[in-house]
């Protein structure tokens, strides 16, 4: 078997992933490029989610191989930073935004180290760039969607990886948080960091990246956006479903 | 009252003396490892846990005795406790990943089963002649009446483990307890976090076996932590009012239970820190009742002014 690639941010080969016996990932292959906005598309239920987990060891892959620059995930882990999906965690816990910013530092700090004040500041420059640094010290539950969205981008930036892997984070935000992380991102890539976010919205995919993964449990079709966000694509990825629940405007958009 | 005060002050004579500093050590180190288990959302899951212990205590009895032994070797009963509240907690886990049972379920079944094994078991140990006397019974709900110095030793030693074990780990069990995905993606070993964080509230059940027993120690693991989530938002300081709460609330209970010998240690204790829970819900400053319904009220009166 040909070793998967090093100048790939994250390439996959023959990924599969089971909820006990049905099939949620199979035998997948990908392979995202360095320095691109990359989108994960495919209906509810077709194994997004559980493919970045998959990639990352969050859930037990049945087999394949996952390579971060070439490297097993865990000699790539500060490497890559992960966004999970907002509702996937309780937003009344006690803490506060800038505390939990300053968990996507743990790993430099080491088990016991203490958090230096460039530490602080860092922390406090990466919720500027999210434009929160006005809610430093606000209690989590206290923010809206949107902000808590960006609160969770700002801990993947205080990271200061090269892969982030982002899992739905237009999902449910306000316009402004759409454009705020949009900013965000594109800035990441004029540093030649590369974006993996899985996306639902088939009206952006175009304006907002370069890259398109689509899969409904299997792989349906990978590469440019221009060449393979297609209708015919589409339509294998969604099974005819999309015609029917989407505006026309969206269908345009996807020819 | 000169009664309760003498208890209060350590007054009250050498075993009150050495219940009410054993139980301020033991609620310290409960309110502060429980507040992990709470973050984590565990709570009825160390309660299972606890209950879990009581055939564990009992068979550690009859092999004690079977091996000619006298069989209340605290020790070996302690360590039997250990290992049928960790077998309950494998079970449990078991049950979740493995079945399509929910977690409430798990702990359900758990819990019955395992406590029900452990009374049988203690029935029949007390038709033996040894066991009569044994007072294995007095795990249940703890006594105080005959604590000994080697308890009280038992119950500092094995409280000062917890709290640095709890201080060592603050960082990552607070991390898993709030986004376990996350901290997988650093680095951090999931499975073996959460294994500390219920093996902290297991050392607490098993050094309060003796004082609280282990129907009730569920409460000293999470009535503190939850009242002093009204006092603050932040994890960290919560851990330490948390066991400032479950110290101070323990003290005064056993010092009550002291001054009125009729009354139980570990349940007096249990109803002082719900009398905390209760003050700290109507009267923290900023999550409190009271003060929710003030700011509400003020505002109305805002609203109306201007209309």
């Amino acid at each position: 078997m040909t070793p998967l690639p090093h100048h790939s941010p994250l390439a996959v080969h023959g990924l599969s992933v089971t909820y006990g016996d049905k099939p949620a990932v199979r035998a997948v292959d990908a392979n995202f490029p360095r320095a691109a906005l990359s989108a994960i598309i495919g209906p509810n239920g077709a194994g997004k989610s559980t493919f970045l987990k998959a990639c990352l060891g969050i859930v037990a892959p049945l087999s394949g191989e996952v390579a971060f620059f070439g490297q097993p995930i865990a000699q790539a882990r500060a490497r890559v930073a992960y966004v999970p999906q907002r509702a996937s965690v309780d937003w009344d816990f006690p803490t506060t935004v800038l505390d939990v910013v300053q968990m996507g530092q743990y790993r430099r700090a080491g088990l016991w180290g203490r958090l230096s004040g460039a530490a602080r500041t860092q922390a406090m420059g990466c919720l500027e760039r999210v434009g929160m640094a006005e809610f430093a010290s606000r209690q989590i539950g206290q923010l809206s969607g949107g902000q808590q969205q960006r609160v969770f981008l700002a801990r993947a930036l205080a990271q200061e990886a090269e892969l982030y892997l982002l899992d739905e984070p237009f999902a449910g935000v306000d316009a402004a948080t759409e454009h705020a992380i949009m900013d965000v991102l594109r800035g990441l890539r004029a540093e030649g960091k590369s974006v993996i976010a899985v996306h639902h919205d088939l009206a952006t995919v175009e304006d907002y990246f370069d890259h398109v993964f689509l899969i409904n449990v299997d792989r349906i079709a990978e590469g440019p956006v221009k060449t393979t966000f297609t209708a015919q694509n589409l339509n294998a990825a969604y099974g005819g479903r999309l015609v029917a629940s989407t505006p026309t405007t969206l269908i345009q958009a996807a020819e | 009252m000169t009664q309760f005060w003498a208890a209060l002050t350590l007054q009250a004579g050498y075993n009150a003396a050495l219940v009410a500093i054993g139980a301020a050590l033991l609620g310290l180190a409960a309110g502060v490892a429980g507040s992990f288990v709470m973050l984590r959302k565990r709570s009825l899951v160390s309660d299972a846990v606890a209950h879990a212990a009581l055939p564990g205590i009992v068979l550690a009895f009859m092999v004690m005795v079977a091996l000619g032994g006298e069989g209340r070797s605290l020790l070996g009963l302690l360590l039997g406790a250990a290992l049928s509240g960790g077998a309950g907690l494998l079970v449990m886990s078991w049950l979740t990943t493995r079945t399509r049972l929910a977690e409430d379920a798990a702990i359900g079944a758990v819990l019955g089963v395992f406590f029900g094994a452990g009374i049988v078991l203690l029935t029949v140990v007390q038709t033996m002649r040894a066991g009569r006397q044994a007072g294995l019974e007095d795990f249940l709900l703890g006594a105080t009446a005959g604590m000994l110095r080697e308890d009280a030793i038992l119950i500092a030693l094995g409280g000062a483990v917890v709290l640095a074990l709890c201080w060592l780990l603050r960082r990552p069990m607070t991390l898993v307890a709030f986004d376990p995905g996350h901290a997988a993606t650093l680095g951090y070993n999931t499975r073996a976090i959460d294994l500390a964080i219920m093996g902290l509230a297991m050392a607490v059940t098993i050094i309060g076996l003796k004082l609280v027993g282990l129907v009730l120690i569920v409460a000293l693991l999470i009535i503190p932590p939850v009242a002093a989530r009204f006092w603050t938002d932040r994890a960290g300081v919560m851990v330490w009012i948390a066991g400032g709460i479950g110290g101070a609330g323990a003290y005064l209970g056993a010092a009550i239970s002291a001054s009125a010998p009729d009354l139980p240690t570990g349940p007096v204790i249990v109803l002082v820190l719900a009398a905390g829970f209760a003050l700290s819900m109507l009267l923290a400053p900023k999550r409190g009742i009271v003060s929710a319904a003030w700011r509400y009220l003020r505002l109305r009166r805002q609203f109306q002014q201007g209309a």
